[in-house]
This record gives structure tokens, C-alpha cells and sequence, in this order.
């Protein structure tokens, strides 16, 4: 579904990523891990087509299309989602205005009539539970005011909204407590399906426990210098990552 | 400049009327003589030039054609508030008198004077003097009518009072100088609308001023909607007097004239009077669009709030000078004073210009005021969502500006206004 080769990216004249591969499959989750500054972040902006990063070299293909030449609306026309590390405030527009425009938009991209408010309010009924939000929530300005459990929990009920094909998790449990994880993981495993696939972006562990990955990667100094199973977590959590060649700060 | 102005203004309407008026204007008309119109050398007049208005010769209105009751409701909002209605600056219909409730009585301007009326002669011009600028000057040599509304202690108006001032075709080349006195006696309650309208996309020049007396705990609510032809030249100014305890919140939308200029000035003259002013300005093109606010802190304990909020498009060009005065008695004041302009093109333009002067030494008083344009975070938070481009921006500039029309207590007024904003920024 997703495969990426030897991508270099800067921000201004500092290149973060210094050639990274990666090969996402349909119905995988791969975890990315890795000390502060290592590029994670930057990783997860590019691929969902921030602007602020050049790409300077490699290629990022998704189902066989360059998804580096995409728009950022379009990648998530075609349902590439991206939850943010810190979302965004948006005074003035209302969360179901907004999560309406783009499902709408998203729609017509696929050829799909467009739901009418009413519509959509059934939609957001059934939708809210997965995130244990409540509906009165739809009514406020996206973000605005919300805590961080309230923010993280609406980049979830968005992803379960737009139903994307590859979601990026980037850094969604960092200030969670353990019932906001918990509520989040539920929600990321209840939209897991055989085709779509999930790259989640951490700082700990302990998101790998409720949502499990089928690879990890540990990434240092914008190189992924190990890769492996489940247990590569779970071995980090215990030793850190000065023992990864290419790891030490 | 001042001898074209004049000449411009050969109107000599004093037949008929009281000697007190008849002096009344020949001052007024001669300190217009001798300071002229504004130029940019005048502190107050620094960013905006009147050379347009001055350099024109505008004459004296044809009688505006009636205006239909459709017409009318694509202009006004509530169909049943006490409405009065003025074309090309002559009245068209006023509310009967049996439609007034107990307490609150609306009468014009000129049958006031050919009464001979004493509150007339007591107030006119006596807020917004001749003295007090060129435009007042003008105004009060030339005003020939206009609306005056009396709200009786204690009473609450059932419904708003809407003044409405249209311009049609007869208003073409000509100037009209409406003038409005609004009295709300103690503990009286009210909103009151004033709005400019064209039916087309006249050259005229409207030349308002409105007086407000709130007596003590008095509660009025004033919105100014300027939507005045693109090509039409505006200057209103709306001066408040403030008793103790009373409360006076001013709304001022503007999105017509090619050149508009707003004063808004305000004199909290009792203690624990508060004066809430706010406005929103959406211009493009060439259009110039000034607003000059003034809040005259004099006695103690007063509360003012003020955010003004601009979005500036095309070549257009927006002004903001917002003064704060607070007088040495008026110990705990407490100002908060904000304008914020988003600006959507390369060579849309602002000055802004908050002032604090305060000589009071126990106060809180912040001002501040922000120009940008929309946030590339939000966009691209927006369009990571399959949001498209032009729509996340669409959807971003009304936020900015829907955030102070929510200010806005009247839910007519509130609700149209921003249906008209989202109209204006987004296909609807």
C-alpha cells in the first residue's frame, strides 16, 4: 500500500530525513519509535503533505501512485488521515460543520452523493460512541477550548468519520491518562479492516500494549536504524536506545 | 478645498425656521467656512483623504421613488419593528402611533422644528457640536431631517426601532445629511438600528449624525449597518452621552461606499457606566473604509470593552484609530480595546492606531490589535481532512469574521449579518 524509498526531507536548510524506507502493506500496523528530534514527527507532516518540508530526495508511493505530487486534500481524498501530535484550534467553525465539509468533500472525490445535515447527524450519533464523546461536542468550534484528552479523542472520531485507508497516528497518546488511551486505542482497533492499515507514530511503550503493532521501527537522526516484531517495543521500553547502532544521541 | 464645499452647498432652508436654528447654522456653516474639509495633515484625518468628497459638487436629491414592502424586506430584517423610512434623505413612512407602546415615541426631525420644539432646541447639535469637526459642521448647517426617538423612563421597547436610510437613483451626484436624535430616559431599555442602503450603485454622499442621551441605567443597544452604494462617499458620526449605570453597546458593520468614515465616540459622564463598542469591516476593490472610535473615561468604576475586526480584500484600504481617554477622577476604569485585521490580498492595506491616554492612577486598561493573514497551520489542518483549498480558506475567513458578530445580542441582526458574511466568503 505504501512504500517508501530513500526520502529526504528538509525544513528551511535543515534536512531532517535522511533516507528512510518503509513498506506498509494493507491491514498491517507498524509502529515508528524513537528519541526526541529523531524525525518522527517530520515523518508523519510529510507524508500527509505539510508544507512547511521539501522532499529533496526519494519517493513516497501509495497504491502505486506518487503521493509526493498530491495536495494535501487530495492525499486525504484518497484516504491518507493523518491525527495531529497537537491539533488545531479552529474558533468560528463548529466541529460537525467542519467534519461535514470534509466527509462531503471526500464523498464527491469518490463519485458518492453528499449527506445532507440530518444525515450526517445520524452519522455522528453512532460515530461519537466509538470515541465515548459526547454529541454536544459537534457544536463547538473544532478544538477550541477543548482539553487535550477532548483534542486527541476528535482527531479519533475524525478518523472514524473519514474512514481513511491509512491512518497516522502521530504521537496520540502523549498527555493522555490511561482511560483517555484506553478510549482512543478502542477506537483505532474498532476501525481496523484487511484493507486499510495504520502507522503509529509514539514516544512510549505503552500505546503498543492496547494497540498492537505488526512491526516496529525505531527511527534516530532521520534514518530507521532497526526494525523488528512486537517484542522490539517492549525491549526498548527496557533498555532504551543507546544499544541501537546509529541510535545513540 | 473649504470654498468648494460651500459653494457645493448653497442650500438655504433657514425660511420658516426658529432664529435659535437660523443662527444655529449660519455659525455652524461659518466654521465649516473657515476650517474646510479635513486634509492628511490633521492627526485625525492622517490616513484617510477626503479630496474626493471635496473635490465633487453634490447637489440636492431628487425625491427617492416609494419603496415596496419586498424591496424593504430585502433590506431590513424584522418585518414588525418600529421602522421609519427615509429615501434620498426625505421620510417615506413612519410607524403609526397606535403601533408605539406606552412610553416610546418616534417623530422626525424636521416636524420637530416646525413645532418649534423645545428638546430640539435643547439638544440638537449639542453632542456632535459644529466645532467638533468639519463633517459635523456640515451636517449641522444642512440636516434637514432624520429620526428622533424617545424612550420614557423605565420603558422597554417591545420591538427594535429601525431606522432605515435609502438611497435610490434620485440620490445620484447629491448629498444628503440626516440627522438623528435618540433619547433614552432613566432605566428606559431599547435596541435601535440605523441602516444605510442603495438600490443601485449611485455617486452620492451621506453625511450622518446621531446623538444618544442614556440617562442613568438606561440599556441601548445601537447598531450602525453601513451598506451604502460601492461607489457611494459615507460619514456618520454617532456621539453618546452616558449617565450613571447605564450601558451602551454600538455595533458598527460596514461593507459599502467606495470612502467611509465611522466615528464612534462615546462620554462615560456617570459612575459605573459601561460603553460596549464593537464593529466589523469587510471591504474590497478600491474601497476605503475608517473608523474612529473614542471613549472619554470621566467619572469613576466605568467598564468599556471594544474589538473591531476587519477583512480587507483586493486594493482596499482599512482604517482603525481607537482612543481611550481616561480622565484624572476616573479611578478603576477598566478598558480592554482590540483590533484585529485579516488582510486576503498582497495589496490590501491597514492602519491601525489604538490609543490609551490615561491620567487616572488606579486603572486597567490593555489595547491591542493584530494584522495577518489567514494561518498556514489551520489551512493545512483543514485540508489534511480532504477539506479542498479554496473552501478551507473560505471556511477560515468567516470565522474571523463571525467571532465579533457574535457580539451581537439581536438575533436578527446577528443571524443576517453572518448569512451575509457567509454569502460574501463562501458559494453559500
Amino acid at each position: 500500500m505504501l512504500e517508501i524509498k530513500n526520502l529526504h526531507a528538509n525544513i528551511g536548510d535543515k534536512e531532517i530525513l535522511k533516507g528512510i524506507d518503509l513498506s506498509v502493506k494493507a491491514g498491517e500496523i507498524h509502529a515508528v519509535m524513537g528519541p526526541n528530534g529523531s524525525g518522527k514527527s517530520t515523518l508523519a507532516q510529510v507524508l500527509a503533505g505539510h508544507p512547511a518540508y521539501d522532499v529533496t530526495q526519494g519517493t513516497v508511493e501509495y497504491d502505486g501512485r506518487n503521493l509526493l505530487e498530491m495536495d494535501p486534500e487530495v492525499r486525504a481524498q484518497e484516504g491518507i488521515f493523518l491525527a495531529f501530535q497537537y491539533p488545531i484550534e479552529i474558533p468560528g467553525v463548529t466541529n460537525a460543520y467542519f467534519l461535514r465539509s470534509a466527509y462531503n468533500e471526500i464523498r464527491k472525490a469518490k463519485g458518492m452523493p453528499e449527506l445532507d445535515p440530518l444525515e450526517f447527524l445520524d452519522l455522528m450519533e453512532e460515530k461519537t460512541k466509538i470515541v465515548e464523546m459526547d454529541q454536544a461536542m459537534m457544536n463547538r468550534s473544532v478544538n477550541t477550548g477543548f482539553s487535550g484528552g477532548e483534542k486527541k479523542r476528535n482527531e479519533i472520531l475524525q478518523m472514524a468519520v473519514l474512514e481513511p485507508r491509512l491512518a497516522i497516528l502521530d504521537e496520540t497518546d502523549s498527555g493522555l491518562d490511561i482511560d483517555a488511551l484506553k478510549v482512543v486505542s478502542n477506537g483505532v482497533n474498532a476501525l481496523r479492516r484487511p484493507d486499510n492499515a495504520t502507522i503509529v507514530v509514539t514516544h512510549y511503550q505503552r500505546l503498543l500494549n492496547y494497540i498492537v503493532p505488526d512491526r516496529v521501527h525505531v527511527l534516530a537522526q532521520g534514518r530507521i536504524v532497526k526494525s523488528g516484531g512486537k517484542e522490539l517495543a517492549l525491549e526498548l521500553e527496557e533498555r532504551g536506545y543507546d544499544w541501537i547502532p546509529g541510535a545513540a544521541a | 478645498m473649504s470654498e468648494a464645499g460651500t459653494a457645493t452647498l448653497q442650500v438655504e432652508k433657514t425660511s420658516g425656521e426658529p432664529a435659535w436654528l437660523i443662527e444655529l447654522r449660519r455659525s455652524a456653516m461659518a466654521t465649516f467656512t473657515s476650517v474646510g474639509f479635513p486634509t492628511t495633515k490633521n492627526e485625525d484625518w492622517h490616513f484617510t483623504s477626503v479630496t474626493s468628497i471635496a473635490e465633487r459638487r453634490f447637489g440636492v436629491a431628487a425625491p427617492g421613488l416609494a419603496i415596496s414592502a419586498d424591496t424593504l424586506s430585502n433590506i431590513g430584517y424584522g418585518q414588525d419593528w418600529h421602522t421609519l423610512v427615509f429615501v434620498n434623505g426625505r421620510l417615506i413612512s413612519e410607524p403609526a402611533v397606535e403601533t408605539l407602546p406606552a412610553g416610546l415615541t418616534i417623530t422626525t426631525l424636521a416636524s420637530e422644528i416646525e413645532s418649534g420644539s423645545e428638546v430640539i432646541k435643547r439638544h440638537f447639535a449639542k453632542l456632535a457640536t459644529p466645532d467638533s469637526g468639519s463633517f459635523t459642521a456640515l451636517n449641522t448647517t444642512h440636516a434637514e431631517d432624520g429620526a428622533v426617538v424617545r424612550l420614557g423612563a423605565d420603558c422597554v421597547a417591545d420591538k427594535p426601532v429601525h431606522l432605515v436610510f435609502v438611497s435610490d437613483a434620485g440620490a445620484e451626484s447629491a448629498q444628503t445629511h440626516p440627522h438623528n436624535l435618540v433619547f433614552a430616559e432613566k432605566h428606559s431599555q431599547a435596541t435601535i438600528i440605523e441602516s444605510f442602503v442603495a438600490l443601485g450603485a449611485d455617486v452620492y454622499f451621506t453625511n450622518a449624525v446621531t446623538e444618544v442621551f442614556v440617562a442613568d441605567g438606561a440599556r441601548l443597544s445601537h447598531y450602525k449597518l453601513q451598506r451604502e452604494s460601492q461607489n457611494a462617499f459615507h460619514v456618520g458620526t454617532i456621539q453618546v452621552h452616558q449617565a450613571r449605570d447605564s450601558r451602551y453597546e454600538s455595533f458598527s458593520f460596514a461593507t459599502g461606499a467606495a470612502l467611509s468614515r465611522t466615528n464612534v465616540y462615546t462620554t462615560l459622564a456617570g459612575d459605573a457606566a459601561e460603553a460596549v463598542l464593537n464593529g466589523l469591516y469587510m471591504v474590497d476593490g478600491k474601497q476605503h473604509v475608517d473608523h474612529q472610535t473614542r471613549i472619554e473615561h470621566v467619572q469613576p468604576n466605568c467598564p468599556s470593552r471594544e474589538v473591531y475586526k476587519g477583512v480587507l480584500d483586493g486594493r482596499s484600504h482599512g482604517v482603525f484609530n481607537g482612543k481611550v481617554y481616561v480622565h484624572p477622577e476616573a479611578q478603576k476604569t477598566d478598558g480592554k480595546q482590540t483590533n484585529n485585521t485579516l488582510l486576503l490580498s498582497e495589496r490590501a492595506q491597514i492602519d491601525t492606531k489604538p490609543q490609551l491616554e490615561i491620567f487616572a492612577d488606579d486603572v486597567k486598561c490593555t489595547h491591542g490589535a493584530t494584522v495577518g493573514r489567514l494561518d498556514e497551520t489551520s489551512l493545512f489542518y483543514m485540508k489534511s481532512r480532504g477539506v479542498n483549498a479554496r473552501t478551507a480558506r473560505e471556511l477560515l475567513t468567516y470565522a474571523f469574521a463571525a467571532d465579533v458578530l457574535e457580539t451581537i445580542e439581536l438575533a436578527e441582526v446577528r443571524e443576517g449579518l453572518e448569512s451575509a458574511t457567509l454569502l460574501r466568503y463562501t458559494d453559500g
